[in-house]
């Protein structure tokens, strides 16, 4: 492995991780010009960042090695996921450590860890914060991976890099099981990502959390590395989103000639996801969180139907 | 191996169509039903101009004409003036859960796909791979119509039904006779008038639209 | 060397269970004190478990060596045989027992009830008859080595036999695990096809035809089913496992379990060495209903004991579903698949032996320390027992199906396993087996659940009743654990050795192997078919997320500070926060106890405001319980009443029945 290799990594790694709090105050500032705000500005969450180093960490009494271990271990977890996921190149050097399984797994450990802390400091929040999420989590998962399937069977692999060489570089087709894998994805994104309708990312009121229930004990930099994570988060489920449905445009590693070109067309599709996600959050209200099953269940059973058309209309084509 | 274009097209509309029939299944408001049902009456037209073009021949294009005025634009309009009148715009209740729905419906689709396969490869026509999904969207609507307390949204699933038959007279047969479309689509047309004047009688009876008051004209 | 020089290491292999009947004899004569006994007794145990597994380990990819000791009938003395299954399953006995063994040192000195000599003897004489039930190679060896590890565990379990509780439970399992015995013994008569002849040697050699191959098949399901826990004979696991002492629990879970497992890949494997693809899609569907079924009634239990009882009800299942798709591909000849399900699943076998006895000792621990056992009073204990709490996390993480530990590994297998499916010739398999995958998947996704409500309640929190005398494990106990959670983590992290000493096994049952693939990939990372199409690298995990998390700390403690304050809770305004407040174990499992509310069977009482003394009851049934098991106590019952008509009482009727026997045999010599 040439280092070209190395350094197509390092750049996508360092890339993402500080465009992620970008690609967040992209997709405010554009729900903020929706409402007829004028928003706080796109530098918003990098300033907040800032803002929570500075200042003093202030811990429960109660607080064990737990609490303050997992802030790091999400956004090590989120960091290597975004590392894995092709955003700007395929057949990089982290890529055969994990395959979509595997990447679906990572995001199972941070959220374990994630809900393991909410239950730390033993108060009512932070065990229903970890009860909902471990709920979503139970139905999201399934789903996630059923999504997946649907592109690994089309490319007859599970390594992202090998499904995204086999629908990105191919002839223009379409999949009609992929248009079911979309929605589906798209439902399972919005419950994972704590979005609107499954929760609302910017509600004050304890009991409607579910994300943020989890993360109420935390101050100062775990707090600061949590919001870090779960932005990283945002933008590698959006960077996945677009491998597996928009892939055209993605560069092969160490291949140079192409990466300004990949850069610029990754900047254009986040920029119409993050508007497409502001956008969809502002037509849909918040559900109840006894909906959240019957939503999760029909994206559950989107994606097994995707499958099932993938064996009818495309295994054996006429 | 890949297909042509139009076949593709063709795939995609049969995999939306699956699609709809799936949310008709899973929706709790009546409204959304009737918007859902228009977007299948679209859809099946498009696939229908689809198929004309790719064909050509000129009384498809007719019979796609037909079903977006009377599926699209009619009937829609019609459903909407009579949940108007009769004040039905609440959650529709279902007999079984909704998840359990979606499951039996997911069984409903495995069954018809394998059902469809030896058919499909006697078919003649370049649709004949989504006569599978053709017949998975009938039997979905069937279980919508077994499912569901009130009478509007059984009402619907009896069109969505005649969707799903057209859809698969398009795919089988490269569609029906002039005079048996017209007549089809004349009986849906009258059906719907009736089932309007039902309700009224219904709802005077009974003072609800619940079907299971029904069974109290059972004699004891 | 040459090889004639070295024992063949059958000998040394079957040496151990002796030497364990030897130790369980010499502990239950000699008297001492308590602790002393323990101590002294349990280690060597473990010694043995060690040395047994170091002997069985060349066996798994060398030769076959079979013995005939001068034991049992004339004219069926007792056949043993060391071949590479056998091997595998010793491997996993004596490696899990030894850490359990060692853990038990420590806690059965400290326990206060039971004899501990005959505790001793009893424990050692499960260990050896699972070794026999391993080694043997005639049915009537296995059959007697498989009833003293039904007897023997059945006075483990009833160990604390004063409660009622416990009888009941002991009893439960006694009649579950009779029931297996005789299905099992059918199957061996199904087996030997009317030739007497009940080696394994024989069986082997025979053909049966298709009807009699799937009759034994069934009643190795059942039988072996009733041992392992499959839906419906799963009865008697969530009673006994619970009301077993810690280490019991573990050895019952983690390698009896594995056992029933081993019975069944034997018989439809080796002795039926052809199968029929209706047995995959039949142990396919039981396993995955089983592992769903187990997983959701974990999710509400309230007794920690319980809630592993029935998780290991959904791992059994998930063994199953991977028995069942090797058997499947198997019947198709699709060897390298089958290969590849049924690596997966042996590698689940032992790495749920590692994470199950680990955390059933954990709670050994937990309840030592603080003598409850149910949810609703602990909380807390990371404090106040650091080390169990740290080690329970390992295990806790490793059956939550966690990358980058053990449990992920073999599930990713299996995963691929399940994805490689469409390559069927049947096309109703084609479309059902994706459902499948996804009733796998909800099942490992619920398996996270459950596994952070256990550990949240039992160490995170605040305790919810007052547990100011916990204290920590002692140091065997800890020794026990660490050799445990070791395991958890080398198996995680490298994978790909575990699988490669698997493959001479695999090649041996299906004559598929995932060499060609292995060979493509390096060690580092795991492969399904090759690594273009799949590929896991566990140890690059690992490191990426420790190198990120150092590299983290380091920068922000460098650019910013390190600076931490402590102060109270956040209480949204309300001062009166007090650990009641917390989630109760019932109270976490209450969304799945609403989703899946058609599969309890629900019992409950609210209170009302008018209760002069409000009280709530919920309970949750099983309902096998009342679809099976009821009417067939029913029905035994009445049939017992009416032959019970028989004992009429006088003596004058039982002086007719002889005469009348005597009668009807004279007429019939004649």
């Amino acid at each position: 492995m040439n280092p070209g290799y190395f350094v197509s990594q390092l750049l996508q790694t360092l890339l993402a991780v500080f465009l992620a709090p970008l690609m967040l105050g992209w997709v405010n500032q554009c729900r903020a010009w929706l409402q007829n705000k004028s928003g706080p500005g796109l530098l918003q969450p990098y300033r907040l960042l800032l803002k929570l180093f500075l200042k003093d960490a202030v811990i429960a009494h109660n607080a064990s090695w737990l609490f303050r271990l997992a802030p790091y271990v999400v956004f090590s977890g989120m960091v290597l996921a975004v590392s894995i996921v092709p955003v700007l190149a395929t057949d990089l050097p982290f890529s055969p450590a994990a395959d979509v399984i595997a990447l679906v797994g990572l995001f199972a450990t941070a959220r374990v860890f994630m809900a393991l802390a909410g239950m730390d400091i033993g108060t009512a929040f932070g065990s229903m914060g970890a009860r909902r999420e471990m709920l979503v989590a139970s139905l999201a998962e399934p789903a996630l991976l059923m999504v997946f399937f649907t592109p690994a069977l089309i490319s007859q692999s599970t390594a992202l890099t090998t499904i995204v060489e086999a629908l990105g570089h191919r002839e223009l087709t379409l999949y009609p099981s992929m248009a079911f894998a979309a929605v589906a994805f798209l439902m399972v994104l919005l419950a994972e990502n704590a979005r609107i309708p499954v929760d609302n990312p910017a509600t004050h009121l304890e009991l409607t959390m579910i994300h943020e229930a989890m993360i109420l004990e935390y101050s100062a930099r775990h707090l600061a590395l949590m919001e870090w994570a779960h932005a990283i988060k945002l933008m590698t489920y959006i960077s996945i989103g677009i491998a597996l449905f928009v892939p055209w445009g993605i560069a092969q590693a160490g291949d140079w000639a192409m990466m300004p070109l990949s850069v610029g067309v990754l900047i254009v599709k986040l920029a119409l996801a993050g508007a497409g996600l502001a956008g969809l959050e502002m037509v849909s209200a918040k559900m109840r969180i006894f909906r959240v099953p019957e939503f999760l269940g029909m994206a559950f059973l989107l994606a097994v139907l995707g499958m099932l058309t993938h064996f009818l209309l495309e295994v054996n084509p006429t | 191996m890949s297909l042509s274009f139009t076949n593709q097209l063709i795939d995609l509309m049969a995999a939306l169509l699956l699609l709809i029939a799936f949310a008709m299944l899973s929706q709790r408001r009546i409204l959304r039903l009737i918007h859902l049902f228009a977007a299948q009456g679209l859809v099946l037209a498009v696939n229908t101009f689809i198929v004309a073009y790719a064909i050509a021949r000129p009384e498809l294009y007719i019979s796609a004409l037909i079903t977006l005025v009377l599926k699209v634009i009619v009937l829609p309009w019609l459903l909407h003036r009579l949940i108007d009148r009769l004040n039905v715009r609440w959650d529709v209740e279902t007999l079984i859960n909704i998840p359990t729905t979606l499951l039996v419906g997911i069984v409903v689709v495995i069954i018809a796909f394998n059902l469809a396969l030896p058919i499909s490869h006697l078919a003649g026509t370049i649709t004949r791979s989504t006569l599978g999904i053709a017949m998975a969207s009938v039997l979905l609507s069937f279980l919508m119509m077994i499912t569901r307390r009130k009478a509007v949204p059984q009402v619907i699933g009896f069109l969505a039904m005649e969707n799903g038959l057209f859809f698969a007279a398009t795919s089988a047969t490269y569609g029906m006779p002039m005079v048996v479309e017209l007549g089809i689509g004349l009986d849906v047309l009258v059906a719907t008038f009736i089932f309007g004047i039902f309700f009224f009688q219904i709802r005077e009876t009974f003072d609800s639209l619940d079907i299971h008051h029904l069974e109290k004209l059972k004699d004891k | 060397m040459s090889g004639t020089q070295l024992l063949p290491s059958i000998y040394l292999v079957a040496a151990v269970p002796l030497f364990w009947i030897a130790v369980g004899l010499i502990g239950l004569a000699h008297q001492t004190q308590r602790a002393e006994h323990a101590r002294l007794y349990f280690p060597l145990g473990a010694a043995g478990g060690l040395v047994l597994a170091m002997a069985a380990y060349p066996a798994l990819s060398g030769e076959v060596h079979a013995i005939v000791l001068p034991l049992g009938l004339p004219d069926l003395p007792f056949h043993l045989r060391l071949d590479h299954l056998s091997a595998f399953f010793l491997i996993l006995l004596g490696a899990v027992s030894a850490g359990i063994s060692l853990y038990a040192g420590d806690y059965f000195a400290l326990s206060r009830y039971g004899n501990v000599r005959l505790i001793c003897l009893q424990y050692h004489l499960f260990l050896a008859s699972m070794a026999f039930v391993l080694l043997a190679d005639d049915a009537y060896l296995f059959m007697v080595a498989w009833e003293s590890m039904a007897l023997a565990s059945y006075f483990l379990v009833t160990t604390d036999h004063e409660v009622d509780e416990i009888r009941r439970a002991g009893f439960l399992y006694l009649i579950v695990a009779h029931i297996g015995a005789i299905a099992i013994l059918l199957c061996f008569g199904t087996l030997q096809l009317g030739q007497w002849n009940y080696t394994f040697d024989a069986m082997r050699g025979n053909t049966l035809a298709t009807g009699w191959a799937a009759v034994a098949f069934l009643l190795a399901l059942v039988g072996y089913g009733a041992k392992a826990g499959f839906l419906p004979v799963h009865i008697w696991l969530p009673e006994a496992h619970p009301a077993a002492p810690s280490p019991v629990s573990a050895l019952m879970s983690g390698v009896m379990l594995k056992t029933a497992i081993y019975g069944l890949l034997r018989v439809t494997f080796d002795l039926l060495h052809q199968q029929i693809w209706w047995w995959g899609v039949a142990a396919l569907t039981l396993g995955l209903l089983t592992a769903l079924f187990g997983v959701m009634f974990a999710a509400v239990q309230t007794d920690m004991k319980r809630l592993l009882a029935y998780s290991s009800i959904e791992n059994i299942g998930i063994i199953l579903a991977g028995t069942g798709l090797a058997i499947l591909f198997h019947s198709y000849n699709m060897n390298v698949l089958a290969a590849l399900a049924l690596s997966a699943t042996l590698f689940h076998c032992i790495n749920h032996a590692l994470f199950k006895s680990l955390l059933f000792l954990t709670t050994g621990s937990v309840m030592h320390a603080t003598s409850h056992r149910s949810l609703g009073k602990l909380g807390g204990l990371i404090r106040s027992m650091p080390w169990v709490a740290a080690i329970a996390l390992i295990g806790t993480l490793a059956i939550a199906g966690l990358p980058p530990l053990n449990g992920f590994a073999s599930e990713w297998m299996l995963f691929q396993a399940f994805l490689l499916t469409p390559n069927l010739p049947n096309t109703y398999l084609n479309m059902l087996v994706p459902v499948g995958t996804a009733a796998f998947a909800l099942a490992v996704a619920l398996a996270g659940y459950v596994m952070v409500k256990f550990y949240g309640i039992v160490f995170l929190g605040l305790p919810r009743e007052p547990l100011a005398h916990a204290h920590d494990a002692g140091l065997m106990e800890r020794a026990g654990l660490l050799w445990l959670a070791l395991w958890c983590v080398v198996l995680g992290v490298l994978p790909v050795f575990a699988v490669s000493a698997l493959d001479p096994l695999v090649h041996a049952l299906t004559e598929g192997s995932l060499q060609e693939s292995m060979r493509k990939s390096s060690w580092l990372f795991l492969t399904a078919s090759s690594p273009e199409k799949a590929s896991y690298g566990p140890l690059l995990f690992l490191l990426g997320i420790v190198l990120v998390w150092l590299a983290t700390f380091l920068l922000v403690r460098r650019f910013y500070h390190g600076r931490v304050r402590r102060a109270d809770p956040w209480d949204c305004g309300f001062a009166g926060l007090n650990a009641r407040m917390q989630d109760s174990a019932e109270g976490f499992g209450q969304p799945i106890k609403q989703i899946f509310e058609p599969f309890f069977r629900l019992e409950r009482s609210h209170p009302s405001p008018f209760d002069a003394r409000p009280a709530y009851f919920s309970r949750i049934d099983d309902r096998f319980w009342y679809w099976v098991y009821v009417p067939v106590i029913r029905l035994t019952e009445t049939l017992s009443a009416l032959v019970g008509w028989l004992h009429q009482g006088r003596i004058h009727v039982y002086l007719i029945y002889s005469f009348a026997t005597l009668l009807v045999l004279l007429l019939l010599i004649q």
